[in-house]
């Protein structure tokens, strides 16, 4: 469970964070939708500690992450640019990924790695590597240890359909495990099916969060790019 | 030895710009040797490169493979690993290929040609010049976030220690030549990495008879056993004071 408590975030005069309180519980998957530069990143980063809050607090499990670093083991993280060293292969980053999380590639999460069929590029150097390619290595490292909670931020920009499509199915799939799982996207129609929450970001506010079936029931739409449309012409 | 250090040693040393380094040292030595039958004059020549190059390398490139690693860097962040260990794992890794870069390159051609003790003394100063300028890289990115304020800061850096502190030094030694200043140039003079290294391994070499009245100085002060923990001393505390300001900024930074 994630509990996150009237956390504020400036950068210099800019107030990213504007008290944000939400509470996240098992087996949600949470969509994390707002316009650009509200804040969705910087929540993100919040959570995984890149950040430090100004004030407010953050709990996973009931434990505070302050000043830890050990909760990350239950983290997997896509980000939304992937960079990797250019001489480094493909293999040697799953190596140290997989050291720093002490896991044996035998044990570890290999399904999404398969179904990209990544190991047959194994030994290519990342520097070599599309786009497209790159973003499918960072997708396979968030699912890799099975974590309780898979953060996601823009996870099918860059991919082609059929891989995007993978990706979407393995989030479901994890999703239907009990996981948390947080999404931010720009692409509302691709969210139908994959979340159970919305939460609604602006300028730093939380503007909503709540349930897809409350949000359905609402307005009487069904998919959640009409269901986001619509609420917010009322806003 | 964790494989944040050994991957990204090998993805450096892979990198054709420490290649092209490497072969750079390596070809100047022997052409230096090659020129001169003396192998203490050669020294002293390649000590002038190495002064120039080693210090603009390691800042340089530094710089430029930690901005570049940006994203790399945040998705290690993201992982279960403190902070301390993370940073400390690529400074290692960024020093250690580059302190190999130089010993390869510049130290097999100087053990062949001039295998006593001041070419070991060459080898090391080179080494810690380099450790010395990877930190002060690191420090220079850990506190910019703009690539191109982090590179101007590396140049500058660089310039000052190479050019402008010398130029300061000759200024204070023509203005107040008229006073016995020459141990003020002496404590001076220890605040800069490039040219306690220099005095260094001059003060080492028979040639430090020719520098007059203040070459009988410094080697009488630095030339001691004493003097010369004293100065390796120095270089130390130039290695680890920024090395760990850097650290302890990229603790508290944000990504």
């Amino acid at each position: 469970m994630i509990d996150i408590k009237n956390v504020n975030k400036k950068f210099g005069k800019l107030h990213v964070l504007k008290d944000i309180s939400v509470q996240i519980k098992k087996s949600n998957s949470v969509a994390l939708l707002g316009p650009n530069a509200s804040g969705k990143t910087t929540f993100i980063k919040c959570l995984l500690g890149m950040l430090i809050p100004d004030s407010g607090t953050i709990e996973i499990n009931n434990q505070s992450i302050k000043g830890d670093y050990k909760y990350r083991n239950i983290i997997g993280y896509m980000p939304q640019i992937g960079r990797y060293p250019q001489n480094m292969t493909i293999e040697q980053v799953f190596d140290m990924i997989l050291e720093i999380r002490k896991t044996a590639l035998s044990s570890a999460d290999t399904e999404l790695m398969e179904a990209f069929g990544l190991k047959a590029l194994f030994s290519k150097r990342m520097g070599t590597l599309s786009g497209g390619t790159t973003q499918k290595v960072s997708a396979c490292l968030a699912f890799l240890f099975s974590p309780e909670i898979i953060i996601l931020d823009e996870p099918t920009a860059g991919l082609d359909p059929l891989s995007s499509e993978i990706l979407k199915e393995k989030i479901k799939h994890e999703r239907s495990k009990g996981k948390i799982i947080l999404i931010t996207s720009h692409i509302l129609s691709e969210l139908d099916e994959m979340v159970s929450e919305i939460m609604y970001l602006r300028e730093g506010n939380l503007v909503f969060h709540s349930g897809i079936e409350e949000l359905q029931s609402r307005t009487g739409e069904k998919s959640v790019s009409k269901v986001i449309t619509s609420i917010l012409k009322t806003l | 030895m964790n494989k944040i250090v050994k991957y990204v040693t090998i993805d450096i040393l892979k990198s054709k710009v420490v290649l092209t380094y490497l072969l750079f040292l390596f070809l100047t030595c022997f052409g230096i040797f090659n020129l001169d039958n003396n192998t203490t004059k050669g020294i002293l020549s390649l000590l002038n490169i190495v002064l120039f190059i080693v210090p603009l390398v390691s800042l340089i490139y530094s710089t430029i493979y930690i901005f570049n690693s940006g994203e790399f860097i945040e998705l290690l962040v993201a992982q279960p690993i403190s902070r301390k260990k993370l940073i400390t794992s690529i400074y290692a890794a960024v020093s250690l290929s580059l302190v190999t870069a130089f010993i390869v390159g510049a130290g097999i051609p100087v053990l062949i040609y001039s295998p006593d003790k001041i070419g070991l003394l060459f080898i090391i100063t080179g080494a810690l010049l380099t450790l010395i300028f990877t930190s002060l890289a690191f420090l220079g990115s850990v506190i910019t976030r703009d690539k191109a304020k982090g590179i101007g800061m590396a140049i500058f850096i660089w310039l000052f220690f190479s050019i402008l502190y010398d130029g300061i030094l000759l200024l204070i030694m023509f203005q107040f030549s008229d006073y016995p200043i020459e141990k003020l140039i002496i404590v001076l003079s220890s605040f800069n990495p490039v040219d306690i290294s220099r005095i260094l391994i001059l003060i080492h070499t028979d040639y430090s008879a020719l520098m007059g009245y203040s070459g009988a100085l410094f080697k009488e002060f630095l030339g001691s056993q004493k003097g010369s923990v004293v100065i390796f001393a120095i270089l130390i505390a130039w290695i680890i004071i920024p090395a760990i300001a850097a650290i302890r900024k990229f603790i508290k930074k944000d990504f």
